[in-house]
């Protein structure tokens, strides 16, 4: 039998990769971390939280905005900013921080850890516990099969996963942190600039110029020649329309700056429609007299949702809700470049943070009935209140 | 385009009413597909479009334009088409140290000030049908707009709004012979909240337009098969005062939209 030599002009290596290439169109980028959309051909990049990722339509397109409207306490919208974050780190996109309350520095510090992939782990830590060679210390004994591939990265340098998962117990390693380039403005140590003819007000003002410098700057706008790799940049702005930043639109009943908001997202969504960028907005709507602004501001957006946590309301001891911890309202899904949009299933979804995670479920009222959106069908009739014969529980 | 719209309104791109305005409006629901259909409509019908689109991308409008059959890029190139892409350019407008008043996207820099940029804007581009390119010579004028109500976002007020689409009314309408297609999209209906709202605009626009398709999610709660349901209102027309009402409702699908009357979805029969 002839061995198929031939077979390996074409390719490169001694291993037995076949010397089929997949034709890449060009037309489709790759960028480490996105993956395109199913239904319209979109660039997605992960939310950071893979149920939320399944909720919104797989992921958050490029180019678009998301508006997630802050439960009462700020704390499950700032964890969802984390993640985002988080994710940007791993998948090695630049981020740009914007915040009035805290420092953008101590919001990277509290970061959630990457749950690293063990297996390459512990292929790697195999082949380096020889005994070294005498002329070759390099040679593995026992995975000898992976000599002459290069060698594995660990999973966290640069992965080109989609959505990874997170430990929130553990905050993020300082070296993998610094490893990703972070652009930060934060609103109380910026000089006020005297904008005498711009509806906006100074803080917006300025943060536009800055998100615009960064843009340019770093070519994400397909400015500078293409002498990079091309990339996504990530923009987190916490709590927005709030009045650390200069605007009375969540104290006032009829506010002097009313439009502010508003112009400032429209102009946002116009610098992000051009650039590779995705940005993710914090409003305490919750604050807001004006439930018409709320609707305008939603407009304006592309993904808009909404959280409502529990805590302090009397839904705290409602039975129904005892496994959750709040409620997550889809307010708004884009409908980009096509004419129809992402139809849930259902818009009764609640979400929970875990010991170590933050989930999103559909939560029924059937009793007994819950359902994990990516979860096994071990979890399900785990669940199940009446009693399963043994069989039945293993599967 | 959707066929089965238009047999409803009783219009096909070769025959189709002149001098109309109609009024696109939504309430917690998105109306938009009903400005993709009027675009790739008087596309094909062979008019000069003037688009305004003041929310979207160009590349958005040119992704399901070739989905519903024409090929805006082409049209924009033969100069059937105008676009304004207020998106891309608004940066660069509010950054402008001098801002002329008879720039189309002014009202980002001064929104008290008014929309007669805009409106020079539009005047320019319908009335350029004459000249240009050497024997192409397009039918009766169009204008597009998606959608209005983002321009109280930005601090317009509804009046100079309702100045604004007087003007283009008397202009399009009446003295080219033209077709207006406007969206605008309201909020819920709120007591206190008359005076600078999107239902003042809306109201004031419904009675200026011939006809006002209006889109609202079902009124008993959401559905997976049915989208919403539509309003189709026929006013004034000329001399004639029609005041027909009916309700439809639809279902938005990829490559375009059905509609069908109330009760008759297929999900259910």
């Amino acid at each position: 039998m002839a061995a198929p030599v031939r077979g390996m002009i074409g390719s490169t290596s001694i291993g037995n990769t076949t010397s089929f290439q997949k034709k890449t169109r060009s037309k489709l980028v790759s960028i480490p971390g996105t993956r395109p959309s199913v239904q319209n051909g979109q660039l997605l990049v992960s939310s950071g939280v893979s149920s939320l990722d399944y909720v919104i339509g797989g992921g958050l397109a490029v180019g678009t905005l998301l508006l997630v409207e802050e439960d009462h306490y700020d704390s499950y919208s700032r964890m969802l900013l984390k993640y985002f974050l988080a994710e940007g780190v791993v998948c090695g996109h630049e981020l740009f921080l914007a915040s009035a309350r805290d420092h953008p520095d101590d919001i990277m510090q509290e970061l959630p850890s990457p749950i690293v992939d063990d297996v390459a782990g512990m292929k790697i830590s195999e082949g380096q516990s020889q005994p070294s060679d005498p002329e070759n210390p390099d040679t593995m004994k026992i995975a000898w099969r992976y000599q002459n591939q290069p060698k594995v990265q660990t999973a966290l340098a640069s992965s080109v996963r989609f959505g990874h998962y997170y430990d929130v117990s553990k905050t993020m390693e300082p070296e993998l942190r610094q490893a990703a380039k972070c652009h930060s403005f934060y609103q109380l140590q910026e000089t006020p600039v005297v904008t005498a003819s711009s509806p906006l007000p100074s803080p917006y003002h300025s943060l536009l110029k800055s998100i615009q410098t960064v843009i340019r700057k770093e070519g994400f706008d397909g400015s500078t020649p293409q002498s990079k790799v091309r990339n996504v940049l990530r923009l987190g702005l916490h709590s927005l329309g709030s009045v650390l930043w200069g605007d009375d639109v969540c104290c006032k009943d009829n506010p002097a700056h009313c439009h502010a908001l508003t112009t400032f997202l429209y102009i946002l969504r116009g610098l992000l429609r051009t650039s590779l960028s995705v940005a993710m907005v914090t409003v305490p709507s919750h604050l807001t007299q004006n439930r018409a602004v709320m609707g305008r501001i939603i407009r304006l957006s592309d993904t808009a949702i909404a959280l409502e946590s529990f805590k302090g309301s009397e839904k705290e001891t409602n039975p129904l809700y005892k496994d959750y911890h709040g409620l997550l309202h889809v307010r708004q899904l884009p409908r980009l470049n096509c004419l129809s949009c992402e139809v849930p299933d259902t818009k009764d979804l609640a979400f929970k943070l875990k010991r170590k995670q933050f989930t999103i479920e559909h939560c029924s009222f059937w009793p007994g009935y819950h359902s994990n959106l990516h979860s096994s069908k071990e979890k399900m009739y785990q669940r199940l209140p009446f009693k399963m014969s043994r069989c039945e529980s293993q599967v | 385009m959707f066929p089965e719209l238009n047999s409803i309104l009783n219009s096909t791109p070769d025959s189709f009413k002149s001098s109309d305005f109609i009024l696109v409006s939504d309430r917690r629901a998105d109306a938009s597909f009903l400005i993709h259909h009027y675009l790739s409509f008087y596309l094909r019908a062979g008019c000069k479009v003037c688009f305004l689109g003041l929310v979207q991308s160009f590349s958005h409008y040119s992704a399901v334009g070739q989905r519903l059959g024409v090929s805006l890029a082409q049209a924009r190139e033969k100069g059937q088409l105008v676009f304004l892409e207020g998106l891309k350019e608004s940066f660069g407008v509010l950054l402008q140290d001098t801002s002329q008043e008879t720039q189309p996207l002014s009202y980002l820099r001064s929104p008290g000030a008014g929309l007669e940029g805009l409106f020079r804007f539009v005047e320019s581009c319908v009335r350029q049908s004459g000249d240009g390119n050497a024997g192409e010579s397009w039918g009766p004028p169009v204008l597009l707009i998606d959608d209005l109500s983002v321009l109280l976002s930005l601090g317009v007020s509804v009046g100079a709004i309702l100045d604004f689409t007087l003007y283009c009314q008397a202009t399009v309408c009446s003295e080219l012979q033209g077709n207006m297609v406007i969206l605008v999209r309201c909020e819920e209906e709120d007591a206190d909240d008359d005076e600078e709202g999107s239902n003042l605009l809306q109201r004031g626009l419904v009675h200026q337009c011939n006809l006002a398709l209006h889109v609202e999610g079902l009124p008993t709660g959401y559905c997976r098969d049915i989208h919403g349901q539509m309003e189709v209102w026929w006013r004034q027309r000329g001399e004639t005062i029609y005041n027909q009402r009916k309700i439809f409702h639809f279902k938005v699908h990829d490559k375009g939209a059905s509609f069908f009357a109330r009760g008759t979805s297929s999900a259910v029969l």
